[in-house]
């Protein structure tokens, strides 16, 4: 019983976060998308002209809403510090290829879950790679891997990201002409931004709160042998098979449909979805957490979060600027030297910042 | 006093540090600076068998673990 008490909060937290994403794509979010963190990220990248793939340009509300949720429940947790100074160029380049690897496989951790739990079985490989990748990085963590110390900040300093997501917020809601928007393709596919909204600050409050990290939740089992994080990772793949089944049910955009071939917003290219998940987990756990986590901890007052999300922003850019980033058809070339560039960087970052115990 | 300071480090560290440190015995204090190592230092600590005791010292925390 004592066991359920202790667990119960992630449980629900990871429910909460799978029904949202099913909730999203019925209202308009593309399919298996829910709120993939690099998805939209890539998308808010593209709306500010930072790249200019003219199908994945907008400003995701449910992005400012996780920031804001997050900020506000921390502040209201009194659990707002501000903190930063760990090794943060470090971390932005670590952002960077977390996002090189998303764009490679399509998707951040937790549309891997999504698009597992859609009956997309190309995520299995990701899922393959993405334990593996972990599993490399907390050999680092054993052997003394540090990005070393954080320190106090001005509170100024971490007020700085949920301010940028307020600005963000006036352009989305007033949209003037200079914005990149998609007129077709993912990035046209949008729930109404007041419901996005919405759900980001609700999602965004409780993680915060529960600290809900997918790449947590596999990394604690390799190093503590904890599933608590993990049962919260299964949480979100429960609900969204079961509230896929529901919608389907009921005729609504998403659905559970089986199979490799076909699957939306995702290519079959087997290895190469199981490297860049590799490079995502390896890279999110010398960072100390997966993409959402990171976007949480920024609106908590975490500079160094914040530093790593603005890496991701700028890998993101990168990824479709120079083509690295995968589509339907499949991965580029460029796209597999780069995460080939990146398994190499994260291992240099990984050697040079082990320290001899 | 077995005692260390895992003020400033992001998680999982704190957490492995403890974990090395109880090699040495208890009782271990472990300094901490916000809640979120905290918890995983209480769950980590207590899911291994031991009784666990914290307080709030100024913006830091201090764990005992017994």
């Amino acid at each position: 019983m004592k066991k359920i008490k202790e667990h119960l909060p992630i449980i629900l937290m990871g429910l909460l976060v799978g029904a949202a994403s099913v909730l999203l794509v019925a209202l308009g979010n593309p399919a298996n998308m829910g709120f993939c963190i690099a998805c939209f990220l890539r998308d808010i990248a593209g709306a500010l002209g930072m790249h200019r793939a003219e199908v994945v340009q907008y400003i995701r509300p449910e992005v400012i809403g996780l920031v804001l949720g997050a900020m506000i429940m921390s502040m209201i947790g009194k659990e707002f510090k501000v903190r930063g100074g760990s090794s943060p160029v470090t971390r932005f380049i670590l952002g960077m290829f977390v996002m090189v690897g998303a764009l490679m496989f399509l998707g951040c951790p937790l549309r891997m879950i999504i698009r597992l739990a859609g009956g997309d079985w190309n995520a299995i490989l990701g899922l393959v790679g993405f334990t593996a990748g972990i599993f490399v990085g907390t050999l680092f963590l054993k052997k003394g891997f540090t990005l070393k110390k954080s320190y106090a900040q001005s509170k100024l300093e971490g007020l700085l990201m949920p301010a940028a997501n307020v600005g963000l917020l006036i352009l989305v809601i007033a949209a003037p002409a200079f914005l990149f928007f998609s007129k077709t393709g993912p990035g046209s596919m949008r729930a109404p931004i007041a419901v996005s909204l919405v759900i980001g600050l609700i999602v965004g409050a409780m993680a915060q709160r529960t600290r809900l990290c997918l790449a947590g939740g596999i990394r604690d089992v390799f190093l503590l042998k904890d599933f608590h994080l993990l049962i919260g990772f299964v949480s979100i793949g429960v609900a969204v098979f079961i509230g896929n089944l529901i919608v389907g049910q009921l005729g609504l955009p998403g659905g559970f449909h089986p199979g490799f071939e076909g699957q939306a917003i995702a290519h079959t290219d087997g290895l190469w979805n199981a490297l860049g998940m590799a490079l995502v987990g390896y890279a999110s756990v010398l960072l100390g957490g997966c993409p959402m986590r990171q976007l949480i901890l920024s609106g908590s007052g975490n500079s160094d979060s914040t530093v790593t999300v603005l890496g991701m922003l700028v890998g993101a850019a990168f990824c479709h600027n120079f083509a690295l980033a995968s589509s339907a058809a499949g991965p580029t070339l460029n796209g597999k030297i780069a995460v080939v560039i990146g398994l190499v960087a994260v291992t240099v970052i990984g050697f040079v910042n082990t320290k001899k115990v | 006093m077995n005692q260390i300071d895992a003020r400033g480090f992001s998680c999982p560290e704190p957490v492995l540090m403890t974990k090395k440190a109880l090699a040495n015995g208890t009782p271990l204090v472990v300094l901490v600076d916000n809640e979120t190592p905290l918890q995983n230092i209480r769950r980590f600590a207590t899911n291994m068998g031991y009784r666990v005791e914290w307080k709030e010292i100024g913006d830091d925390f201090e764990v005992t673990i017994l």
